[in-house]
């Protein structure tokens, strides 16, 4: 593209409009619409509103299958955030989104720029964001830009969040050879509302204000969406200057801004400017409220002198929103901005035409129908072949480690268990005073302010799972958010998803896609947790080569009296472990495997969603009747893994006993079978626990107590809890530490 | 007790200072924007954490010449007793009513972990309510809190009993490894030489009530109550 010169106005060829990523097919739509031949500064918006990206145009055909409604789900998909009902008119207002592909390119900005987009869609729709989460996914740790990338990603996540003063609260973090080319940068925000106050970004009202606020437009991130909608080559490097950059302070100010704005009655729409900047904040108003825009582009507050309509409306520079207020209030919202210092421009008002009419130095520049350019964008059907799913692997057929403590002290110092504090110790996790659940947990929790009510936020996704077959791997991401939400003792309410995958075009990559939508369909469905947001990235790929599939789920549960919260960290000696659903050694996919035996392979641990929620409806209410001391989701690394966190979570040992029946130690201990817990009670109160399982059918299992400062397990090992915190702490700080 | 706090553009933990004092006081502190002229008559001026201005010049550099400075000032040299935590104690230095400079992270990086504190002298406003020596658990988060001054600023610091509260580890002992920062003889907070200003890096107000994970953040504004008594 470095050819074209954008600012005259050149003849639009068919070579020209390609460049813009348009396919033969969408440029007749274009000009059907149109009934012409596009300007250059049309020919920009439709490319980035028909982008993959902007446009779902892929993914939405099958998007449209997933639940999303639900008696508390006060807004689903189709806003710029989900917004459930957490009682006392109150909502919890979130979404999770990626930022995989600046995020390669340059790791600080991407990253940064990625929390701050999040926080702006959760903002403005009225809500003061309280939490921060992320799910990270990085190449192998031998790689020699992982260490550079991890680096810069994590100073960027924290740069922006702790600026702003939201704490990032938790998240997870992988490592594997997929995201060699391809690292994955999924941001969430959780924002907190008056359910009477939630704002919504269809505009109405002819003659009404359209105003702009927040930074000045620059020539930052043109074309952002369109690289997000392509896959990297050798000369992806090159495309650097499509990386916008972020500016915490003034996102702190835009935020404190609007909140201020918002709490008076002069706002009509709002929408902030992400992707494609103000020509999809501007396009979305507009078609979402069956109105026209008129805009003056002379009036956009601009950061560099000569900037053409072209670049203005393709611009993504960070922290700006597009508002609508009610005539005559003009003056009075523009003193809260100038109090924050903030930009403050009308740049238009609201028509009956229901175009998009853009004028520039006294000519019309851009004059587009709104809603066929949003409704009528290209919907594909794309081809797709179902994965073929693997061979379950027996138990009995994975050989036994020499060593058990060795082979468990390998894992628990392994990329895929050691400590992330290294990570979480860059973000300010607890400003705002409100985080009661630590990063380290099962999921993260933060209370509502000012009252007993917290919500528990946990994000997750096994791509080695959905690698090996979408379907399940789906179905266990939605399931295991559910786990950990549940194992904090919270009701798990509704979920946001970050769907990652590799070139739709391939029918390999489509059938991933399509497997995963299905699985998250029928987790949802059964668990009753509808999903209320989300966002999907194609294209990670580079070279043809595709990352593994990656649905990550954000999940959001509710707990209505946070005192009754419990950690994974075990409270007293003498209390009694038990485990919560049956341990079969299901070995194939899971981490044991890999890191052990080095095999990826074998079918992942099937999920009985019946199952799950029996099980996990179990597990929360003995916590919410005080019986349980400290719970823990069983999930990668299996039991063994699972009582070594909760050891190292309180630093105190425990005697366990187990009955493997006939199978081997290894695939029992490390196995993934899903739908477990591990759960501690007093003395006192296990026998009523067990009573209770048993009453409605949930198999439970007394398998030790805790005492002493080594993990013992009868007949098979004993290590000190010493050890495991060396193993586990150390790994991340000596990596990270090294030269590549 | 009376008390205000001072809002910048970018502190970010102004709210959380607020319900503090609100919580332990009982009474609402005075907000105070950084262009009032107008501090009201309090005996509590708290400078609360956050990156005020973005943390874009030195830290608390633009905040220090704010218009609400000059009020901030005139309470100083009354006597009245100042607060600033994190960033709010970078805004003290620049301000010059604190010795020495809060310098980027020995790491270079951000950190927020709970640390050990020993209260190194409980005979002042602000650490009565605790005994010397006490190991108290209190939360950093911060980028910049090396604490610096020259050598005849500690000598006079030690001497004087400025040093508020020390990074230690459980033990008590200031090591190395129990200093999140690189700061000069381990030093968390101080006091001027009038004894009614105070600086620290870490965060008293997080830690207040039993469901942030303990309480012992109380102790330093009930000692500031009760030095009013």
């Amino acid at each position: 593209m470095t050819e074209t010169n954008w600012n005259n106005n050149p003849e639009i060829t068919d070579g020209l409009v390609k460049e813009h990523g348009l396919s033969d097919d969408e440029q007749k739509l274009m000009v059907k619409i149109l009934g012409r031949t596009p300007t250059l500064t049309e020919l920009g918006i439709f490319s980035v509103m028909w982008s993959e990206h902007c446009s779902y145009k892929s993914s939405k055909l099958h998007l449209k299958t997933l639940p999303t409604k639900a008696p508390w789900v006060i807004h689903g998909p189709g806003e710029n955030a989900g917004v459930i009902d957490i009682g006392d008119n109150q909502a919890a207002i979130f979404k999770m989104e990626s930022h995989n592909h600046p995020s390669y390119i340059e790791p600080y900005q991407g990253a940064a720029t990625g929390v701050g987009g999040i926080l702006r869609d959760v903002f403005t729709m009225g809500a003061r964001p309280i939490a921060n989460m992320n799910a990270l996914r990085f190449g192998s740790p031998e790689h020699h830009k992982t260490r550079h990338l991890l680096s810069g990603v994590v100073e960027g996540i924290g740069g922006y969040g702790n600026c702003v003063g939201v704490p990032t609260v938790g998240g997870e973090t992988n490592f594997h050879p997929s995201y060699d080319g391809n690292i994955l940068v999924n941001a969430m925000a959780v924002g907190l509302a008056d359910q009477d106050k939630i704002f919504l970004s269809a505009a109405a009202g002819v003659g009404n204000p359209v105003i702009y606020v927040g930074s000045k437009t620059g020539r930052d991130g043109i074309h952002g969406a369109t690289m997000a909608s392509a896959e990297f080559t050798e000369d992806s490097e090159e495309k650097r200057p499509t990386v916008q950059v972020g500016d915490p302070f003034t996102e702190k100010l835009l935020i404190e801004a609007c909140i201020e704005l918002m709490s008076t009655d002069m706002v009509v729409a709002i929408q902030d400017m992400g992707a494609a900047g103000l020509t999809s904040s501007s396009v979305e108003m507009a078609s979402g409220g069956g109105v026209g825009f008129s805009l003056n582009l002379d009036n956009v507050p601009q950061r560099e002198e000569g900037m053409t309509p072209y670049e203005m409306m393709l611009s993504e520079s960070q922290e700006r929103m597009l508002v609508v207020l009610k005539p005559d209030r003009v003056e009075e919202a523009k003193k809260i901005f100038v109090k924050w210092d903030l930009d403050f421009a009308v740049i238009g008002e609201i028509t009956e035409s229901g175009n998009l009419t853009l004028s520039w130095q006294g000519n019309v520049v851009a004059d587009i129908p709104t809603q066929p350019l949003a409704d009528n964008s290209p919907e594909y059907d794309r081809p797709w072949v179902k994965t073929e799913a693997p061979a379950t692997i027996d138990p009995n057929d994975v050989t036994a480690p020499n060593d058990l403590a060795d082979a468990l002290l390998k894992m628990v110092g392994s990329s895929s268990f050691a400590s992330r504090a290294w990570i979480w110790q860059q973000y300010d996790h607890q400003v705002m005073a409100d985080t009661i659940q630590l990063p380290g947990g099962d999921a993260a929790v933060v209370r509502v302010h000012g009252t007993d009510k917290a919500l528990a936020i946990s994000t997750d996704c096994t791509p080695r799972y959905c690698y090996a077959d979408p379907f399940e791997g789906g179905k266990q991401a939605v399931a295991e958010t559910w786990r950990n939400v549940t194992a904090v003792g919270a009701t798990p309410m509704a979920i946001t998803d970050c769907l990652n995958f590799g070139n739709p075009e391939r029918p390999d990559i489509m059938g991933q896609f399509f497997g995963a939508i299905e699985g998250i369909r029928e987790a949802c469905t059964v668990l009753d947790y509808p999903v209320v947001s989300g966002n999907v990235s194609l294209y990670n790929e580079t070279n043809g080569t595709g990352i593994h599939p990656t649905p990550a789920i954000g999940g959001v549960g509710l707990l209505e009296d946070s005192r009754k919260m419990i950690t994974i960290a075990p409270k007293n000696d003498g209390d009694v472990v038990m485990v919560i659903g049956e341990s079969k050694g299901h070995i194939g996919c899971t981490e044991y495997l890999n890191i052990i035996e080095g095999r990826e392979e074998g079918a992942p641990p099937p999920v009985n969603l019946e199952l799950e929620k029996k099980n996990g409806d179990f597990v929360r209410g003995q916590i919410i009747a005080g019986s349980v001391t400290a719970c823990h989701d069983i999930s990668d690394g299996g039991l063994f893994i699972a009582l070594t966190e909760m050891a190292l979570a309180s630093n105190k040992g425990m005697d366990i006993n187990l009955n493997y029946g006939d199978i081997p130690a290894h695939s029992y201990g490390f196995g993934e079978d899903q739908a477990r817990y591990v759960i501690c009670a007093s003395s006192s109160d296990a026998d009523r626990v067990i009573s209770a399982a048993n009453a409605v059918g949930v198999a439970i299992e007394n398998i030790g107590t805790i005492c002493g400062n080594e993990l013992s397990v009868a007949n098979s090992f004993t290590v000190a809890v010493s050890d495991l915190l060396d193993a586990h702490a150390s790994w991340m700080p000596n990596y990270m530490s090294t030269e590549s | 007790m009376k008390s205000a706090v001072v809002t910048f553009p970018a502190s970010n933990c102004n709210r959380d200072m607020f319900d503090a004092l609100e919580k332990i006081t009982g009474q609402r502190p005075h907000e105070i924007w950084h262009q009032d002229t107008d501090i009201p008559d309090v005996d509590l001026i708290a400078l609360p954490g956050g990156f005020s201005f973005g943390d874009y010049l030195r830290c608390g550099a633009m905040a220090a010449r704010s218009p609400a400075i000059n009020g901030v000032m005139a309470h100083a040299e009354r006597g009245g007793n100042i607060i600033g935590v994190c960033n709010g104690f970078q805004v003290l230095t620049e301000m010059g009513l604190l010795p020495g400079a809060l310098m980027r992270n020995r790491s270079l990086k951000f950190v927020c972990k709970t640390v050990q504190l020993k209260v190194e002298n409980a005979d002042s406003t602000f650490t009565n309510a605790y005994t010397d020596g006490q190991v108290i658990d209190i939360p950093v988060a911060h980028h910049d809190g090396n604490y610096f001054a020259d050598d005849q600023t500690l000598a006079e610091l030690e001497g004087d009993g400025r040093i508020a509260f020390r990074y230690v580890d459980q033990n008590g002992e200031a090591t190395k490894l129990s200093n999140p920062n690189g700061s000069q003889n381990n030093i968390a907070g101080i006091m001027n030489k009038r004894g009614n200003i105070l600086g620290m890096m870490p965060h008293p107000e997080r830690l207040i009530e039993d469901a942030q994970g303990g309480i012992d953040g109380r102790g330093f504004f009930e000692s500031i109550i009760n030095s009013l008594n």
